[in-house]
């Protein structure tokens, strides 16, 4: 741990376990294509639903190589949600991201439907999600929820690989 | 929700996919846009579909037609089309 206080971000008032997650329709980015999405139309079984930085930040490169590593889209449909557009989508999932499926989300709305919205300091204008995870299931609802608290944040791995398996069970 | 039964293959800006898209419109038809990237290497996946890597190119899921080229494309929907939506068919 370094020797000064990381940041933290403010306290937010997010998506909750036992809560439906809100429905939302964004550009769908794959690895050839992007279509117009609507959540509740791909979600059919065990989802994770992975907010992150805009592309090209270490936070989100460190994100995506941990889940490719775990190997979670071989397990459940796992969807990542950032502000970029779908060209950058389309770069980010050339080099990784593996079987993962890309929202776009320029407007920062879905985040904030979410409660996991982040006004980054020196890029004015800009308010894009903070890393955070929610395990949906068949029916959209969330069974497990993690939220950065830190900037920077990762998110729990071991603990939501564990609520993955519970509810694969 | 079901899905529509035209796909569009297209590309953002691209005068052609907006021809193909102003005949949908004007015939009423539903349909889901897919936007592939500028680069022709990089669109493999309509050439799968189609035989070749050019936008637009259309799918019809209802009659199981899939064609390039925005003429043959503007052609075929009116053909198919025109007259069932004069109708207030669809």
């Amino acid at each position: 741990m370094p020797e000064f206080a990381i940041v933290d971000l403010p306290e937010t008032d997010h998506v909750t376990a036992g809560e439906t997650a809100p429905d939302f329709t964004r550009p769908l980015v794959g690895e050839e294509f992007w279509e117009d999405r609507a959540l509740d139309a791909v979600v059919d079984g065990p989802t994770l639903l992975v907010f992150h930085p805009m592309d090209g930040a270490f936070q989100t490169t460190y994100i995506y190589n941990e889940i490719d590593d775990r190997g979670w889209a071989d397990a459940v449909a796992v969807y990542g949600v950032s502000i970029s557009s779908p060209y950058e989508h389309k770069r980010l999932l050339a080099e990784r991201g593996e079987g993962v499926r890309v929202f776009s989300d320029p407007g920062g709305d879905v985040a904030e439907s979410y409660g996991v919205t982040h006004d980054i300091d020196g890029m004015t204008g800009i308010t894009e999600a903070r890393p955070a995870v929610f395990l949906l299931d068949s029916d959209r609802v969330v069974r497990h929820v993690w939220v950065g608290d830190e900037h920077p944040s990762f998110p729990d791995y071991d603990a939501i690989e564990s609520a993955v398996d519970a509810l694969l069970d | 929700m079901t899905d529509p039964q035209i796909t569009l293959y297209r590309l953002q800006a691209c005068p052609y996919c907006e021809r193909v898209v102003r005949t949908l419109d004007r015939l009423g038809l539903e349909y889901q846009s897919r936007y592939v990237e500028p680069m022709h290497s990089e669109r493999n996946v309509v050439k799968r579909v189609s035989g070749a890597r050019s936008v637009p190119a259309l799918v019809d899921h209802e009659t199981g037609v899939t064609m390039s080229e925005s003429a043959n494309i503007v052609e075929y929907l009116e053909g198919t089309y025109a007259e069932t939506a004069t109708d207030g068919g669809v």
